[in-house]
């Protein structure tokens, strides 16, 4: 049952990317993308990762897409040509980090084990155990604010700077708009 | 219980929504196809321009727009991200004490850095 | 088998009623709305169609679902259609997992159900906010797929605004959380238990009552009613987003707008003023009635929210689209950020026992 779900949500996220860099059209890009954001949440619940997924709809799906949509219809683009000219170099791309990808699978073999990263908080480590009663987000919460309390702190700075970023880029615009 | 039956019962938890979801789904495109059927249509090209009070759309509408638009949704992605931070926070702050506390006080000082900086730039403004 | 069977006919009953539901509460609401806004100015609202015009809303049904939907020329043929669905799905779908009544089970050949809930996941107001957020695209495409100018303005001014207060109602809610210490809905509805002095619009160490105002007021902004109704300010845009629209889509926008003023009035309600939970401690109706006794204090209180909304339209002017989006980054935002660190301390200060 698990697989069957698995493969439904990992089909429909791989036709929805290709869908998302072949269809013409920016606004249907957009589209697919909203679908497949809406599949990985999918895929995460089945890995019982239930606040990564409600975090990946309203990060992803309601901020960031959205930001998509306004550059989108910013620009005015009706179909973009500019860029299915560059073919050959994502190919290029393409190809070698399939091969990558590839060789990183056989060298290391289609084991079915647990990656080697070993969880933040001790005693989650049976499944289903770290959602029983409290839940994922507690667990979350848990490791992020005591084992990985520096890299949280660092996110924020980050944040911060993105922020000034972002502000010092659009105003410059602003002004050159008006100019 | 045993794991393999926690992991059952949680996703029984999802499989209702995934189910309202569909239904919901359904219920809209069944309702636009059955009104689609059992209306008239009579199509005249008067009928069928875009409304602008009358006189005739004299440009393209999707035309471009402020780019202000653009600068508060990136603000909005910024700060919804450090919204999300303070959600498992909230949650277990019963049980992280004061490093919790005063982890969250740093960020939320580093929030307002940002708050004030966009503040002081005019980002807030719509002019 | 047998369970899983059950369960899913279970299910599909819950969904069915809590659809019925609601619709049927958007109904009486559209109704409700006229004859309200008829008695504060002094007229008597919609009286031709059946007994006080009590049918008006059935009539306005059939008539939009026979009437014919124009598409404008040059418009998006496959997003004008979607969008009206991608905005009504959100509202409600949103319901799922709201707790309508006492979080009780009861056994239904020998297998445990929640009668009062579809689902109680452990995510469960995050889960409203991700799907809320989706709502903007109905608007913001619907304006855009339309090829008009008052659709593309009254789109994108809307969807700057939803998000703009989007952001206040999530940081307007982490202090009911820090308290609560759950996001389901379900965990802090019943951590409100016993009274009204626990309500957390009221509760020890710190009431939630500055984060109650700034919920309210950024609801009223994100379901674009009055005071906030730029997106559709008639007396500028037409009709803004939906100007183009007309016969079951049209309707659609209508039925979403509605369903969302009925969710945030039950999130509100939950999280602030106790849910089911009445008044005062204990019930007073006999041990096996007292979840009549929850869902009648819940419908109250999800009605004085729905009369708020109404009451605001009677009274308030419409805000100027800057002050709207100043009032929003600078007055809504400094407070509910303010709330969230006043409430940390208190509660670091004044743990729970």
């Amino acid at each position: 049952m698990a697989i069957l779900f698995f493969f439904y949500f990992a089909g429909v996220i791989v036709l929805t990317s290709i869908l998302v860099v072949t269809l013409r059209n920016p606004i249907y890009s957009v589209l697919s993308l909203l679908i497949m954001f809406f599949h990985v949440a999918g895929l995460y619940v089945t890995l019982e990762a239930e606040f990564l997924a409600a975090v990946q709809i309203i990060v992803y799906a309601g901020a960031i897409l959205v930001l998509y949509l306004f550059v989108v219809m910013l620009l005015n683009v009706k179909r973009e040509e500019r860029y299915h000219s560059q073919f050959p170099l994502a190919a290029l791309l393409g190809i070698t980090i399939l091969t990558e990808v590839l060789m990183l699978a056989f060298l290391r073999g289609f084991s079915s084990e647990a990656p080697a990263v070993a969880p933040a908080v001790g005693d989650s480590a049976q499944p289903g155990e770290a959602i029983a009663g409290t839940g994922n987000t507690e667990t979350i919460g848990e490791a992020l604010y005591s084992t990985y309390l520096f890299p949280f702190e660092v996110a924020s700075l980050i944040l911060l700077v993105a922020m000034i970023g972002a502000i010092v880029l659009a105003k410059k615009k602003v002004g050159e708009g008006e100019a | 219980m045993s794991g393999t039956e926690l992991l059952l019962d949680y996703l029984t938890r999802y499989f209702p929504i995934l189910l309202f979801i569909i239904i919901a789904l359904a219920f809209g495109v069944v309702t636009l196809l059955v009104s689609y059927f059992v209306q008239p249509k009579y199509p005249e090209a008067e009928k069928l321009s875009p409304y602008e009070c009358g006189s005739e759309p004299f440009s393209d509408a999707r035309m471009p727009f402020p780019v202000r638009y653009y600068i508060f949704a990136m603000l909005f992605v910024i700060f919804d991200i450090e919204v999300i931070f303070l959600y498992p926070w909230a949650v277990v702050f019963d049980k992280i004490g004061l490093i919790g506390l005063v982890e969250m006080l740093v960020f939320i000082a580093l929030f307002l850095v940002a708050y004030v900086y966009a503040w002081r730039k005019g980002a807030l403004e719509w002019d | 088998m047998a369970e899983v069977g059950l369960k899913l006919a279970f299910s599909l009953a819950q969904i069915a009623v809590v659809m019925g539901i609601v619709l049927l509460t958007v109904m009486v609401l559209t109704l409700a709305e006229r004859k309200v806004l008829g008695w504060m100015q002094d007229r008597m609202g919609p009286m031709e169609v059946g007994p006080y015009g009590i049918l008006q809303p059935i009539a306005d049904g059939l008539k939009l679902f026979f009437k014919e939907d124009i598409i404008p020329a040059g418009a998006n043929k496959f997003l004008f259609s979607l969008a009206p669905i991608l905005s009504l799905v959100p509202a409600l779908i949103g319901f799922a997992v709201v707790p309508f009544g006492p979080s009780r089970t009861v056994e239904l050949f020998g297998y445990q159900f929640q009668p009062f809930v579809i689902s109680d996941i452990n995510i469960g107001i995050l889960y409203i906010l991700a799907f809320t957020s989706i709502g903007a695209y109905g608007v913001i495409l619907g304006g855009w797929a339309s090829n008009s100018k008052y659709s593309l303005l009254g789109g994108l001014r809307s969807a700057a605004q939803v998000i703009s207060y989007e952001l206040n109602v999530g940081l307007a809610i982490v202090g009911v959380l820090l308290l609560a210490g759950s996001l389901s809905l379900v965990k802090i509805t019943e951590a409100q238990a016993g009274g009204f002095w626990h309500w957390y619009v009221f509760a020890f160490p710190f009431p939630q009552i500055f984060a109650f105002v700034v919920y309210v007021i950024s609801a009223v902004a994100e379901t674009n009613r009055v005071p906030f109704d730029l997106p559709e300010a008639e007396s500028e845009l037409v009709a803004g987003f939906f100007t183009e629209y007309s016969g079951m889509r049209f309707a659609f926008f209508f039925l979403a707008e509605y369903a969302n003023m009925i969710l945030v009035s039950c999130i509100a309600a939950a999280l602030f003023l106790g849910g089911w939970n009445a008044p005062y401690p204990g019930t007073l109706l006999p041990e096996n009635l007292a979840w009549i006794e929850g869902v009648v204090w819940f419908a109250a209180k999800v009605y004085f929210f729905l009369f708020l909304f109404f009451w605001l339209r009677a009274t308030l002017p419409r805000l100027r689209y800057d002050q709207l989006m100043r009032f929003g980054w600078k007055v809504m935002l400094p407070i509910a950020l303010g709330n969230i660190l006043v409430t940390s301390i208190a509660a670091y200060l004044f743990p729970k026992g």
